[in-house]
């Protein structure tokens, strides 16, 4: 817990998470560092989502360290989390399909735009502004993904490529720090992966972290400064993409099944 | 006489209306069909009627402290009976069934405090001021009533379409987690909502004392059946079907008891319901049945 000035965005160490008696995560360790893009890959039910979830407080860790920005998440409620500076997209597409999409990036900005229900009752130029203001971000956001001029349109009627980006500007609209993808291109078509892997690069170039758990390894071997490999609960392995694919154990337990 | 009919039914169906709104407003946001919103609203009533008889408080100053008193209930509930809950993941059914149980508890506690015979508002609190607009006879209590119901609906829309709030609330409506995770304080909101629908369903416990001037603990369970069949026929969870569907109600209990049957209005009424219901299975404005947990 004496972290004295972390260069690191996240840190995780020693974490283990068992469910009754089933070890699902043992004594990981990696360290995000800021303004980059890390991922973390592995087969399917090697632990990957749990780390997100333990990282966003919607499970907490049996044993170890997760801290950000050199402050500890354990025990933070997820919104609690979200405020520190963490946001997330989901490998189900989570977005409000009944809202419109300045609707859906504007829920995102709950954390900075609280001027108290009734404020719209009372009419005050301080909450007209607000809510102005919140407007443009909302827009300026939609229009990183390239998403403004659907701004209006209801969130069920768009791609699911479309759908994604705008989970995208959604997290970004809680202004994080760091943005954690949950598997960001599963079940897309290769031109849509393309698109998307410019977007991530994009939204890195601005200053956010990104780290994601991704499936698809040219994607994330094409995309990522650093890579983690997860296997059955543990780290198997850690490093640039050219150190991971060349390791032994990683071709092992993963990029040889992953062959096809 | 239609037209004195149709004030009455305009009357009775805004307060069911109001009434289904607080209903439907917990079952779209924390996922919980409350079963004690019918108590709920008794107690809104018995709150009033104390406040007038007892403290002699003018008949606004009561309708806003059975509001209170109702609202706090609610919050009650939500802290010490469905929080718990929903901290250990109960199945759909157990809270349902723990409000069943609010509502009897509340229920017994009026009639032990209040006794189980009919109260009645003082005369003298009434809304004075009738008139006849052509052959209808317009009770100001009428009147009030309505715009009251109206008010409350329109700021409940304003406030849901309009601010961070309502944009807050129906992100939950939609995906709690995902609200969760976009920083949205959703166990403050859960409270926030149980608040404001045990409020709406207080008083309209009030406007119905008022109209039919008679109270008793039991009022709450015809209510309850109403504000059920309102949802359903409105759509679970929709506000606009909350209020056309209570506006339906009111119409059609009204027409049938005074152009058919006056034992029969109820079922007349609930008949319909049922019609309707065979065309449109998920109600007017009923979304697909879907929910991400």
């Amino acid at each position: 817990m004496n972290a004295p000035q972390q260069p690191n965005l996240l840190s995780i160490r020693n974490v283990g998470k068992h469910f009754g008696g089933l070890h699902v995560l043992q004594d990981v360790s990696f360290e995000v560092p800021a303004g980059s893009i890390y991922g973390l890959i592995g087969p399917n039910g090697a632990g990957k989502t749990t780390v997100f979830n333990l990282i966003t407080g919607l499970l907490t860790p049996s044993a170890g360290h997760i801290d950000f920005q050199g402050q500890s998440l354990i025990g933070l409620e997820p919104h609690r989390i979200t405020h520190q500076g963490i946001a997330r997209t989901f490998q189900n597409i989570r977005i409000f399909k009944e809202m419109d999409l300045l609707e859906n990036v504007m829920v995102g900005m709950h954390d900075h735009l609280n001027y108290g229900g009734f404020g719209i009752f009372l009419n005050s130029p301080a909450c007209r502004a607000a809510e102005k203001k919140a407007r443009e971000r909302a827009l300026e956001l939609l229009s990183w993904v390239g998403l403004d001029h659907k701004a209006d349109m209801l969130a069920d009627n768009l791609s699911y490529g479309d759908q994604r980006k705008l989970e995208f500007a959604r997290a970004l609209a809680t202004e994080p720090k760091l943005l954690l993808l949950d598997e960001p291109v599963a079940g897309m078509n290769p031109s849509e992966k393309t698109i998307l892997m410019e977007e991530i690069n994009n939204i890195r170039n601005r200053g956010y972290g990104v780290f994601m758990i991704e499936h698809d390894m040219r994607f994330v071997m094409g995309l990522c400064d650093r890579i983690a490999v997860l296997n059955f609960g543990r780290i198997i392995a850690e490093g640039t993409p050219d150190e991971v694919r060349n390791n032994p154990d990683v071709i092992e337990a993963y990029l040889g099944k992953e062959d096809e | 006489m239609l037209e004195q009919q149709l004030l009455n039914a305009l009357t009775l169906g805004s307060v069911y209306a109001l009434f289904a709104l607080g209903f439907t407003l917990v079952f779209g946001v924390l996922a919980v069909i409350n079963l004690s919103h019918g108590a709920v609203f008794m107690v809104g009533s018995y709150a009033a009627l104390a406040m007038v008889s007892h403290l002699n408080a003018p008949l606004w100053v009561a309708m806003i402290g059975a509001m209170v008193v109702s609202g706090t209930i609610g919050l009650l509930v939500d802290v010490l009976v469905l929080k718990p809950l929903r901290a250990r993941n109960a199945p759909h059914l157990i809270p349902m069934i723990a409000t069943i149980g609010v509502g009897i508890m509340l229920t017994s506690a009026a009639q032990g405090i209040f006794g189980a015979e009919v109260l009645r508002f003082p005369e003298e609190i009434m809304p004075m001021g009738d008139f006849m607009v052509g052959e209808v006879h317009v009770r100001a209590l009428e009147i009030a009533i309505v715009a009251i119901a109206f008010v409350l609906m329109a700021v409940l829309f304003t406030l849901l379409k309009r601010t961070q709030l309502g944009r807050a609330l129906r992100a939950i409506a939609e995906s709690p987690k995902a609200a969760y995770l976009l920083g949205i304080n959703v166990e403050g909101l859960f409270h926030i909502t149980s608040f404001a629908a045990a409020a709406l369903g207080g008083i309209a416990g009030v406007l119905i004392g008022l109209n039919f001037n008679a109270i008793t603990p039991f009022m709450g369970q015809p209510m309850l059946h109403k504000g059920i069949a309102v949802i359903i026929l409105g759509g679970m969870g929709d506000i606009r079907g909350a209020l056309i569907g209570g506006l339906f109600l009111g119409f059609a209990e009204v027409i049938s008891k005074a152009y058919l049957s006056s034992q029969m209005g109820d079922a007349v009424a609930f008949g319909l319901l049922f019609l309707i219901l065979l065309v449109r299975p998920s109600g007017l404005f009923g979304r697909k049945l879907e929910r991400k947990a």
